[in-house]
């Protein structure tokens, strides 16, 4: 198997792998780094696919721009920062 | 109460899916090839980036909605997020200095990366989304250093807030004085127009990423 291909499986076990891990964070504030991170490597799945703009628009907005609004939000929330019906 | 939410969730949740896979499934076997024709057309956009000439000229009228959508959601964000406070003077000066001297070589940068990104969208990948959106992460990393004033930066996003969808409005009254078209650009000028409209949203999608999350820290204080 060629590298390249590798690369692209990794990212895509990766990404399930987090979407996975963001949903079953317990608290808000993990899950929001894990949210963020996810963004990242989806930014690097939207490059792989020569999808550059796609790719720098998910980047600024979806994971930099989304997290701070998120983490923002979270904090306006106050102490109920554990998720409430997390199984 | 708790079962019955999950379960109109779960359905809501199934028909979604169900819609999804519907579309999914009545897909043309063939995709139509809209690649060729703007290849075909792209000597009338005014640009040489396929994607800034679906963007701004061939589908211009999705990219003004877009815009107002943006606005709308800048507007909603102004209203729920109440009045700012002035920070004094002398609290501005107290904050961390590597913080501010951080913030002092990290603001000309991302002017400069902006514009650049704004500038090469004619004819490669970028444009006014992504350029928008760097400005936006200035402002953001600006309202978190604490080193601007609420109240005062907050008018002058007010301003500029309806500034991109007020040009892209005008742009489109005036092609449409001479003639033509909605949004259907003279070609000798369409590289201008573009330009025009993308500097102007530019600077409203920057104003208006950093009033939501001024929006944001504004609720977190008063709370």
């Amino acid at each position: 198997m060629n590298p390249a291909l590798w690369v692209d499986v990794v990212l895509a076990v990766m990404l399930v792998g987090l979407a996975v891990a963001v949903l079953r964070a317990r608290e808000l504030f993990v899950s929001i780094m894990l949210f963020v991170a996810w963004g990242l490597l989806l930014a690097l799945a939207w490059a792989r696919l020569s999808a550059p703009d796609v790719a720098l628009a998910e980047a600024a907005l979806g994971a930099g721009l989304t997290g701070a609004l998120l983490l923002g939000a979270a904090r306006a929330l106050g102490g109920t920062s554990t998720k409430g019906d997390a199984p | 109460m708790m079962r019955l939410h999950r379960v109109i969730l779960a359905l809501l949740l199934a028909a979604f899916g169900w819609l999804l896979a519907r579309a999914f499934v009545s897909l043309p076997a063939s995709p139509p090839h809209l690649a060729d024709a703007v290849t075909a057309q792209m000597d009338q956009s005014g640009v040489t980036h396929p994607l800034t000439a679906v963007l701004l000229n061939f589908r211009g009228y999705d990219t003004l909605l877009e815009i107002g959508v943006l606005l709308l959601a800048g507007l909603a964000a102004l209203a729920v997020s109440g009045s700012a406070t002035t920070t004094p003077r002398a609290e501005l000066l107290d904050r961390p200095a590597v913080l501010l001297g951080l913030v002092r070589v990290l603001m000309p940068v991302l002017v400069v990366v902006a514009f650049y990104i704004l500038w090469i969208g004619s004819y490669r990948p970028g444009g006014a989304f992504q350029a928008g959106s760097i400005l936006g992460a200035g402002g953001v990393l600006l309202v978190l250093a604490g080193v601007v004033d609420g109240a005062r930066v907050r008018l002058a996003l007010r301003m500029i807030l309806g500034f991109g969808f007020l040009v892209f409005l005008l742009v489109s009254a005036t092609v449409m004085a001479g003639g033509r078209a909605l949004l259907e650009y003279p070609v000798p000028y369409a590289g201008l127009l573009i330009l025009l409209i993308e500097c102007a949203a530019t600077l409203s999608i920057g104003a208006i990423l950093t009033l939501l999350f001024l929006g944001v820290v504004a609720k977190e204080e008063a709370s």
